[in-house]
């Protein structure tokens, strides 16, 4: 077939609003097959709350969500999750393993009985975010890293068409970092699943990112990365001159001074080498 | 052998209604008791135990089925407590402490009433249990009891594992985490009022708690956990049981002592038990050989060596 290939999301004139505060203003924007979108804005822009829209965990007061073409329906599972700031417990006799394999059919009632080709896809699934040498701990013993990737696990292993991560980066090392994005590059290549991801950092993201959707003050702009960090685009958004510099690689958004920067994502440290 | 088990032990009928009462109470307390130690529904559990007091005490009171009182004061308060709300955790704690305390200000009035109106013990049955006196019928509804509750732990298995872990994931499964809390909740109101009939309402959350805490402590995967927590608890209901009948022969009163006493002490010993591998493991870090044998140590620890 020809045609163009129909959006994985389509997320259209989004509005929240928290008791009288506008949380998210209309809000628009697609996430398409294969695709890398990075969903870019400092803290407390209402990154968290798009997501819990588009999961259905929040309801919005104006807009719709689409999935795959149709109205999103609470049981949806074409979406996988990984949510923000998981606290898991030490003291849960959990494995790695364990957690991916509910990935698959934790919705279902009765005791788990899996079969020899799901027990076959878990240590696939496990292999495939190089989670098979600490398969055995209980994931709440595990580092940042390591337990990104077995969430990361227990969300690709129904197959999504969609993957949902909220600031999966955040509060991890440098190196972690790297192995995340790489990771999720290869799943997006690998399945085609479609992957939107939240960060207040985007620099991480630039050599991976198909598509940029960059929140501010509750509006959002959606594009390629060449599209959208561009000051006159993020100027309007902003609502005030910002300029956006292109160094070794790396981009840094800057309001002139005295201007109020709470709103500006994490900048890299400079580093130069 | 005769040692171990003074004349009688295996011909009594209570004894052997106390045995299987205890079995059934030790495997359901388990099951649930794992989950709701997962949960960090261990006060709500306990609180549910002071509701069943009210409901035992009103039943004796009333001369109803102290099982069914207890399991329907049991559910009240379950019910109530979700109806305050249980969706944050601070407010969870505020509605289980308000029922809890309502219904111990109804435990005091009705045992009150019962003592003032019969001079059998019932106070003492109801807060330390009545295994011993447990009649057949009484055996037969706890062993049915018990099976709805054990299917329900085994129905909700999956969903209930998953919220556990992390309730935000499992609401962005779709899985309707207030809904299987909420029946969790009541299986749990149940197992207590069960529990209540055998060791006595006060001291059903040792038997809910201890046995579940214990093997959280040494398992690795949860249907693990759930079976040696099963073998805990029977092991110490039956320990207790036949420490509690062979009492009577060495207690310079003459008289058993309570069963409780010994099982919910067994419980706690052996609650200690596993507590062993984490303590050996922790004096075994201390050691600089072993930390240097099994995994590489800590940066920060093998820097504070190289100083040294």
């Amino acid at each position: 077939m020809v045609r163009e290939a129909r959006a994985v999301l389509e997320v259209d004139d989004v509005s929240v609003s928290f008791s009288g505060r506008t949380i998210l203003d209309h809000v628009s924007f697609e996430v398409r097959p294969g695709e890398f979108t990075g969903l870019i804005g400092s803290n407390g822009v209402g990154k968290t709350t798009l997501l819990r829209v588009i999961l259905g965990l929040q309801k919005s007061s104006t807009g719709a969500v689409r999935i795959l073409g149709a109205p999103r329906s609470r049981s949806s599972r074409s979406i996988g999750y990984v949510p923000q700031k998981v606290l898991l417990d030490p003291d849960v006799p959990v494995r790695a393993r364990d957690l991916v394999a509910l990935g698959l059919d934790a919705h279902r009632i009765g005791l788990p009985r899996r079969s020899a080709a799901q027990r076959e896809l878990v240590e696939r699934t496990l292999d495939e975010v190089d989670a098979t040498s600490f398969a055995d701990a209980r994931v709440g013993s595990l580092s940042g890293g390591e337990q990104q990737r077995v969430l990361i696990a227990h969300a690709l292993i129904s197959r999504p068409q969609l993957l949902l991560l909220d600031e999966p980066l955040a509060n991890l090392d440098p190196k972690s970092v790297q192995e995340i994005v790489a990771l999720l590059h290869r799943v997006v290549i690998d399945h085609g699943v479609a992957v939107l991801l939240s960060a207040h950092e985007m620099n991480s993201l630039l050599p991976v990112m198909d598509r940029v959707v960059y929140v501010t003050g509750g509006r959002a702009a959606s594009g390629t990365t060449d599209e959208v960090i561009r000051s006159d685009v993020l100027s309007a958004l902003y609502g005030h001159h910002v300029d956006v510099l292109q160094l070794h690689g790396r981009v840094l958004v800057v309001a002139e001074p005295g201007a109020a920067t709470d709103d500006l994502p994490a900048h890299p440290t400079l580093q130069l080498d | 052998m005769q040692l171990l088990f003074e004349p009688g032990f295996f011909s009594n009928a209570s004894v052997r209604g106390a045995l299987v009462l205890g079995a059934i109470v030790a495997v359901v307390s388990a099951a649930v008791g794992v989950f709701t130690v997962l949960r960090s529904q261990s006060f709500a559990g306990h609180a549910l135990t002071d509701v069943a007091t009210t409901g035992g005490a009103a039943a004796t009171y009333y001369g109803v089925s102290v099982l069914a009182g207890f399991i329907s004061a049991s559910v009240i308060g379950a019910g109530s407590i979700e109806a305050i709300g249980t969706h944050r955790v601070r407010r969870r704690d505020i509605a289980t402490g308000i029922v809890l305390g309502a219904a111990t200000g109804l435990s005091a009035l009705f045992l009150w009433l019962d003592s003032s109106t019969s001079t059998t013990g019932a106070t003492q049955q109801i807060l330390f249990g009545s295994i011993f006196s447990v009649t057949g019928s009484t055996v037969l509804d706890a062993s049915i009891l018990g099976a709805a509750i054990l299917l329900v732990v085994a129905l909700l298995w999956r969903p209930l594992l998953l919220s556990a872990v992390s309730t935000e994931i499992a609401a962005a499964r779709g899985i309707r985490t207030k809904l299987i809390g909420l029946l969790f909740t009541l299986a749990l109101a149940v197992t207590v009022g069960l529990t209540s009939i055998a060791i006595g309402s006060i001291l059903s959350t040792a038997l809910l708690i201890g046995p579940a805490a214990a093997a959280l402590r040494v398992t690795r995967t949860v249907v693990r956990a759930v079976s040696l927590a099963c073998a805990l608890g029977i092991a110490a209901t039956w320990l207790g049981i036949l420490f509690a009948y062979d009492s009577k022969y060495w207690s310079s009163s003459g008289n058993a002592l309570p069963v409780s006493f010994f099982i919910v002490s067994i419980v706690f010993f052996l609650y200690l038990l596993t507590g062993l591998p984490a303590l050996r493991r922790r004096f075994a870090r201390r050691t600089p050989t072993s930390v240097q044998g099994t995994r590489p140590a800590p940066q920060a620890a093998s820097a504070a060596m190289r100083t040294q």
